[in-house]
């Protein structure tokens, strides 16, 4: 069945995903200019990009343990899920500057003294280099560098589930089972003990 | 008394209502699920017939009161106040109910008594949201006595001239258009006269962010919204900010409780 998977994960090309992924913000926008997304559009619209943003940090960070441990290749795909990523994250961050907050002054007051939109803030800050260098020009250039510097998506997905933790009022799981899950695709990468790859 | 209490809230010229599907689909009722959505889908199969609030603590004439006993007691009128909530949204809602005051005398309010402490329905059964301890149940609240005496302080009993919805605190509860949202609690099944201040569940999971007066104050800013601003429920994806109102406009009715309190401190 793996195998089937695998096949048709080979015939699908890239640009599919890149495909939805631009679709789909701009359906929710259209929802929210025609009544689709309830009450209050803007906290819908700002919470969706928030949370798929947040669900393409975890599958970006399955990708490897999938291959390795299920034996499922999404590799290919990779580079898109952390590029639609970053977008999800950059029109999360639109809608709560432009649509939700509005007011500039009070956004930098709100960066600096709301530590979840401190950390936020932070986790977006550390995708931003892994964003602009997502192309085969720099992957040539920074060589092993490169490998490096794209490890601080660990750093960027812990920061984006904390996020997501400290802003929910009361107890939450919801928020806590992203955690968790960030934190074990994390320990997963752990190089206590090698286990091959070819183990699946 | 009642009478001074619409005008001076209408002479604002922006108490255009929410509409009902607006009002009765969005909304903070975590007994039923913490989405705003989810009261408006899981409220339904609460039971609120028969219903009785225990009114005890220092009053006369404590005991057991029907729901309906006390609605042929109690004269039930429109009032349309503004309603912001602490997560720095609002609506206009236009509410039908009674003076807590006029409830609270005929309990029969002894003079020791200084604070009102009320408590919502605990029912697991139907109330899915609280399998979750996302606060300690059952949700509790109170007030000062001369806040719950206040005539702008009312007990709902309905919205648009139907009867309140079951998502928006079926069957009675409080209105208290000055203090944020959370304050007003839903769905009372008990009412307590004493003379302590009373534990208040958003308090008691977060010292820090919710205070037991938790007044609408634009100049006292929350850990988590700025309350400087609000945005109005109801103008879609664009609509702009507007400022968020000394005790939520109703200043000059009830800013006399606080006289020489720091309401920086008294949050």
């Amino acid at each position: 069945m793996i195998d089937q998977l695998n096949q048709v994960l080979r015939r699908c090309p890239v640009w599919v995903l890149y495909l939805v992924g631009a679709v789909y913000p701009a359906w929710l926008l259209y929802l929210g200019l025609t009544g689709g997304l309830g009450v209050d559009p803007v906290k819908a619209l700002e919470h969706e990009m928030g949370e798929r943003a947040l669900q393409l940090l975890v599958l970006g960070l399955a990708v490897t343990p999938l291959r390795q441990r299920v034996g499922v290749n999404l590799m290919k795909f990779r580079r898109a899920i952390g590029v639609i990523t970053f977008f999800y994250v950059v029109l999360h961050l639109l809608v709560w500057l432009v649509l939700d907050v509005q007011i500039l002054g009070q956004i930098w007051a709100d960066i600096l003294k709301r530590p979840y939109i401190t950390i936020g803030m932070a986790g977006f800050l550390v995708l931003l280099p892994l964003a602009i260098t997502s192309n085969n020009w720099s992957v040539r250039k920074l060589g092993r560098r490169w490998r490096i510097l794209h490890k601080a998506v660990y750093g960027a997905a812990l920061l984006g589930g904390v996020h997501f933790v400290m802003l929910v009022k009361g107890f939450q799981i919801e928020p806590l089972i992203y955690l968790g899950v960030i934190v074990l695709l994390l320990i997963l990468r752990l190089p206590v003990r090698r286990s091959s790859p070819q183990r699946a | 008394l009642a009478a001074m209490a619409r005008p001076a809230a209408a002479a604002e010229g922006d108490l255009k209502p929410n509409s009902w599907e607006e009002i009765t689909s969005y909304n903070n009722y975590y007994e039923f699920g913490t989405g705003k959505e989810d009261p408006a889908q899981n409220a339904h199969v609460l039971t609120t017939k028969p219903w009785s609030v225990k009114i005890d603590g220092m009053v006369d004439n404590p005991g057991d009161y029907a729901f309906e006993d006390i609605m042929s007691k109690m004269t039930v009128e429109e009032r349309i106040y503004r309603f912001r909530c602490v997560e720095a949204w609002s609506m206009v809602v236009p509410w039908n109910g009674f003076e807590l005051a006029d409830l609270l005398n005929m309990a029969g309010v002894q003079s020791g008594a200084k604070y009102v402490a009320f408590e919502t329905l605990y029912r697991p059964a139907e109330m899915p949201g609280t399998a979750y301890k996302v606060l300690e149940w059952p949700y509790r609240e109170g007030l000062r006595l001369d806040e719950a005496m206040h005539p702008l302080t009312l007990m709902a009993t309905g919205i648009y001239g139907k009867p309140i919805p079951n998502q928006n605190g079926a069957p009675l509860r409080l209105v208290v258009p000055w203090k944020y949202g959370f304050k007003s609690i839903k769905s009372i099944v008990r009412i307590t006269l004493t003379d302590k201040e009373p534990p208040t569940s958003w308090n008691m999971a977060n010292r820090r962010e919710y205070g037991f007066y938790s007044n609408v104050n634009p100049n006292v800013s929350h850990p988590r919204w700025s309350q400087a601003n609000e945005r109005r429920l109801g103008g879609g994806l664009f609509a702009s900010r507007k400022p968020t109102l000394m005790f939520n406009g109703y200043e000059k009715e009830v800013a006399g409780l606080y006289e020489g309190m720091d309401l920086a401190k008294f949050f």
